[in-house]
């Protein structure tokens, strides 16, 4: 049936609208357009409150957590579009968005090594070397903000709670609560047994030896089958400054046998 | 400077590490030091500086040696500094890069950033103050000196004057800041309320919204980030902004598509929009609302079981590519994910959807056993061609295939041509056991 055409439909809108007005009740349309006036009082707000703050928003990442929090409050999500009022008068958009970029690049760029997966910590330290001397620094309250907003592109980002802060994870693989209590397990060391999991967790061997196939097998773990005792299960996301080092390939060649 | 003392960098019992920042140079008061290009840790005890080049070269400092430390905001040039004022030398100080001083504070030099989060912690560390509940194994020198207790008392209370009158400065900027936000917030959420009314009316009906209103009302909440589930879920969360991205889209990835052999994961988009861009990028979830309105245009956004999205080219069929999977593991009698890959010029994370989607199809068989290398290292799961067989199997081409599913019938393991060599007949076993059940029948055919 076609919507508002002719006398008749006309006159039957009428007589709705009567009947609402009689109620108290507005119309939809009608608040839509009363909607519309007051997202240009607050446009005009937004834009005063950046004039006087928007440095603030840049550089007191103290302030940037509160903002998000009251945001989060109210239901207003100031991240969802580049185009909304909040990315475009404050300028908080282009900053995660950034970061956004950032953060994928060095996760692409250690996959090879940690499988896809990696601390907060070491992120934060890659992506502020990446961003260089004269850039706006960050902080990790900053990169967890980031991350939420690329899950939703399906590439798999995520974060597991692990030792006191995250991992994050960077690939599609996965991981239910069985593995990310191994991945718990192996923070301390940065490697883990079959029979620290059986001691530890209290599993049978063929539940332990699964989970830990599955991370070989998603390349998140590394054998050392050549361990004192018994097999070690290595998480190169976990490799620290302190138990580890880069080298370059000439420095390989001579340790090698 | 000379309240460092040498050390080995490892932890004590009891010690833990908090935070480690790179990039990191020490100044003596105002003075650079020839520490220049290092790595500053914070433990639950101590502040240890360890050098870039040289892991020998390593200083560390008990943390109860430190009075007060505040930030330094970067300059033009001139990095983010923290300044640590500290209390007079102990007498018992091991020996260190510095043997006198005429500073009674450090600054670090923070070159390549991570101040924030140093601060942060070094905060809490001095809060805590942890390693007075648990001492580390070995003693460490503290900073309290009774014969320097006189002349620390007056150098103090200037130092704190200052720091006061920072605080109270800066409190006042951010209460303002803090009250401005509170107030924008009120206005907001009374945005967010008409949109909820507005939203029930739609579902309830009550008035009729025609489609330019529904468009607008969209626009709207996407200006203010109100998600709307009603609205999406009768027009979608697209806009006509989404609409216009989606066309600029189509025509931007046509060249950076037919590179990548015919797709692209949505992050990778991302990324080379957003780097192209520069400014006024775009958030993931507009990239997504656009890609969702491909439609009639010459891309599509696809979504793999995995939860893997991706941006195809129209013109790149699903044959095509199930086509090409099979092509390159016939050629090779049986293919990595990674090897594929390389092969291919495609991400790994692409090139193993192609492969499950060839095996979905009943083309490709994987074997998901865990291998090891010499190096003792593991390698990721197999993809190998299942092989036709006939009563002559050695004369059939192993290149043949036919377009319908192969029929699902593997070799005898006793004819050897080369490509079946990879199987040997435990891993046909556990092929079979482990569920691709239409191997099951044929197998106990005969021909084990």
């Amino acid at each position: 049936m076609r919507r508002g055409v002719g006398a008749g439909a006309i006159a039957k809108k009428k007589l709705a609208e009567a009947k609402y007005k009689e109620r108290g009740t507005v119309l939809a349309e009608d608040q839509i357009i009363q909607m519309s006036k007051q997202l240009e009082t607050f446009k005009s707000h937004l834009e005063e409150f950046a004039s006087k703050h928007k440095q603030e928003i840049r550089k007191n990442p103290q302030f940037r957590v509160q903002f998000q929090e009251m945001c989060a409050t109210i239901g207003v999500d100031p991240l969802a579009s580049g185009k909304g009022f909040w990315s475009e008068m404050l300028g908080v958009g282009d900053f995660y968005y950034e970061l956004g970029v950032q953060i994928i690049e060095v996760c692409l760029a250690l996959k090879h090594r940690n499988g896809g997966l990696i601390t907060l910590d070491e992120l934060h330290q890659r992506v502020l070397k990446g961003r260089g001397k004269y850039a706006q620094d960050v902080s990790q309250d900053d990169l967890v903000r980031a991350i939420k907003k690329l899950k939703v592109m399906g590439s798999g980002f995520g974060m597991i709670p692990v030792g006191g802060s995250y991992l994050v994870q960077s690939v599609p693989a996965e991981l239910n609560m069985d593995h990310t209590v191994v991945l718990q397990l192996a923070e301390k060391k940065g490697y883990v047994t079959v029979s620290e999991i059986k001691e530890s967790l209290k599993w049978e061997k063929e539940r332990a030896s699964h989970v830990l196939d599955h991370l070989l097998k998603e390349g998140l773990a590394w054998l050392d089958s050549q361990a004192a005792g018994e097999p070690q299960y290595w998480l190169p996301a976990l490799f620290s400054e302190l138990t580890s080092r880069d080298i370059t390939p000439e420095e390989a060649n001579q340790m090698t046998p | 400077m000379d309240r460092f003392s040498w050390a080995n960098g490892l932890l004590e019992i009891n010690e833990t590490l908090v935070i480690q920042q790179r990039g990191v140079r020490l100044y003596d008061g105002d003075d650079k030091a020839k520490l220049e290009a290092g790595a500053v840790l914070l433990t639950t005890h101590r502040l240890i500086w360890r050098d870039v080049k040289n892991h020998e070269c390593c200083i560390s400092m008990p943390l109860s040696q430190i009075i007060f430390f505040e930030e330094q905001a970067a300059g033009i040039g001139k990095s983010a500094k923290i300044v640590i004022h500290l209390h007079p030398t102990p007498a018992n100080k091991e020996p260190g890069p510095y043997q006198h001083s005429k500073y009674s504070y450090i600054k670090l030099s923070f070159k390549e950033h991570g101040q924030i989060e140093f601060y942060r912690r070094l905060s809490e560390e001095m809060t805590q103050r942890r390693w007075e509940n648990t001492p580390a194994s070995q003693p460490m020198p503290t900073g309290t000196s009774t014969q320097a207790g006189r002349t620390r008392a007056v150098g103090i209370v200037g130092i704190e004057r200052k720091i006061e009158e920072k605080r109270k400065e800066t409190d006042k900027n951010i209460s303002e800041a803090f009250e401005d936000l509170s107030k924008l917030m009120v206005k907001a959420k009374e945005m967010v309320e008409v949109s909820r009314s507005i939203a029930n009316k739609i579902k309830d009906k009550q008035g009729d919204i025609t489609e330019d209103e529904t468009i607008r009302f969209k626009s709207y909440l996407l200006s203010m980030g109100i998600a709307n589930p009603v609205t999406r879920e009768t027009h979608g969360s697209g806009t006509h902004y989404h609409m216009q991205l989606a066309k600029q889209l189509g025509d931007m990835l046509q060249a950076p598509l037919e590179e990548r052999g015919g797709m692209m994961s949505l992050t990778e988009v991302y990324c080379l929009v957003n780097r192209a861009r520069g400014m006024e990028l775009l958030s993931p979830e507009d990239l997504l609302n656009a890609c969702k309105m491909f439609e009639s245009l010459k891309c599509l956004l696809r979504v793999f079981d995995s939860g893997v999205m991706v941006v195809q080219l129209q013109s790149h069929s699903e044959e095509e590519m199930i086509a090409s999977a099979l092509d390159n593991v016939t050629d090779k009698g049986s293919l990595t994910a990674e090897e594929f890959a390389k092969l291919l010029g495609l991400s790994v994370l692409l090139s193993k959807e192609r492969l499950l989607l060839a095996e979905k199809m009943g083309h490709l068989c994987r074997d998901d056993s865990v291998e090891d290398t010499r190096q003792d290292f593991v390698v990721g799961t197999i993809y190998a061609l299942r092989r036709v067989r006939t009563d002559d199997a050695r004369s059939r081409a192993p290149r043949a295939r036919s377009s319908a599913p192969l029929a699902q019938i593997f070799t005898d393991p006793g004819s050897h041509s080369q490509e079946s060599s990879d199987f040997s007949k435990e891993r046909l076993q556990w092929i079979g056991a482990r569920g691709y059940a239409r191997l099951d029948a044929e197998i106990s055919d005969g021909g084990r």
